[in-house]
């Protein structure tokens, strides 16, 4: 049943941009909601096992959601979003910021467009991210991951190096 | 103490929590035997069954986890379904694109049934 739905996840790296296109086998008032109203957005926003937890929402132009991402462990990241423009079961737009628990931002962050369309009652919904930092942030996640990838790249070897040893 | 993250350490932190779910696939000895087997060829899951003294239902479990951590790949063969071993695609360079890409997966996913709930809530 998922399995035909769009899914597109692509990166343009020069234009320090990100493209997530997404159909939803529901019809456009129903997704919209669930991207515009701070009770259902908590219920999805977070891969689990994190879980997101809205303090603050006025979605409204020049209205924001302050809200955090919550670990297994407690660790809250979170991120304020302020409402440049919206049109009604259509798009809007926001900036979006890491900050503190104190709701201080840490610029720049990130231009969020979010469009909706609907046919033969599915949504897609489109997502473009600009990222000024994105370079910054790639650099910085690959370093994590080098050193991730590199300990689960041990285990495998080790796994690889007892079964041919049998 | 501070309770909240630097951006840079949400992004690793979430993106680690998927991750683990690779260090779960090797750390069960029945998923290690499985990914040795077909580490060799390419195998049906009933072929891979016929290996252990468990049931088929609980190699397929086993399968299952191993295709979410995409650490094995699934191929169509005729009637039949093929398993196979995967490392290339962990040493890929841009590997965290696609653990962004699996966020905004299990995003959605999560977001496919929350919608299926409220429709049925609606009728």
């Amino acid at each position: 049943m998922k399995n035909d739905l769009l899914f597109d996840f692509t990166f343009d790296k020069p234009a320090k941009k990100a493209f997530i296109d997404r159909e939803f086998d529901a019809e456009l008032p129903l997704v919209w909601d669930a991207f515009t109203k701070q009770e259902i957005l908590d219920q999805w926003w977070a891969p689990k096992p994190w879980s997101s937890k809205t303090k603050v929402m006025n979605f409204e132009v020049g209205g924001r959601r302050f809200y955090a991402m919550v670990s297994p462990e407690g660790m809250e990241c979170w991120s304020v979003q302020q409402y440049r423009s919206i049109t009604p079961k259509t798009n809007f737009k926001f900036l979006n910021a890491f900050a503190d628990e104190n709701e201080n931002p840490e610029l720049p962050g990130s231009d969020w467009d979010l469009t909706f369309s609907e046919q033969n009652g599915r949504t897609k919904v489109s997502v473009t991210i600009y990222n000024e930092s994105l370079e910054r942030m790639e650099k910085m996640i690959e370093m994590g991951f080098k050193e991730g990838f590199s300990m689960t790249l041990k285990s495998l070897e080790e796994l690889l190096e007892s079964l041919s040893g049998k | 103490m501070r309770k909240y993250l630097q951006p840079i350490g949400c992004v690793i932190n979430i993106l680690n929590h998927m991750r683990r779910d690779i260090f779960q696939a090797i750390a069960d000895p029945t998923r290690r035997a499985i990914i040795a087997l077909i580490a060799m060829q390419a195998m049906t899951p009933n072929a891979i069954a016929d290996n252990f003294n468990t049931t088929r239902q609980s190699v397929s479990k086993h399968l299952r986890i191993l295709t979410e951590c995409e650490l094995v790949k699934q191929e169509q063969q005729g009637r039949e379904i093929y398993y196979s071993l995967q490392i290339e695609k962990m040493k890929e360079v841009d590997a965290w694109l696609n653990q962004f890409r699996k966020i905004w997966e299990i995003r959605y996913n999560q977001l496919d049934d929350l919608l299926l709930t409220m429709k049925k809530q609606k009728r």
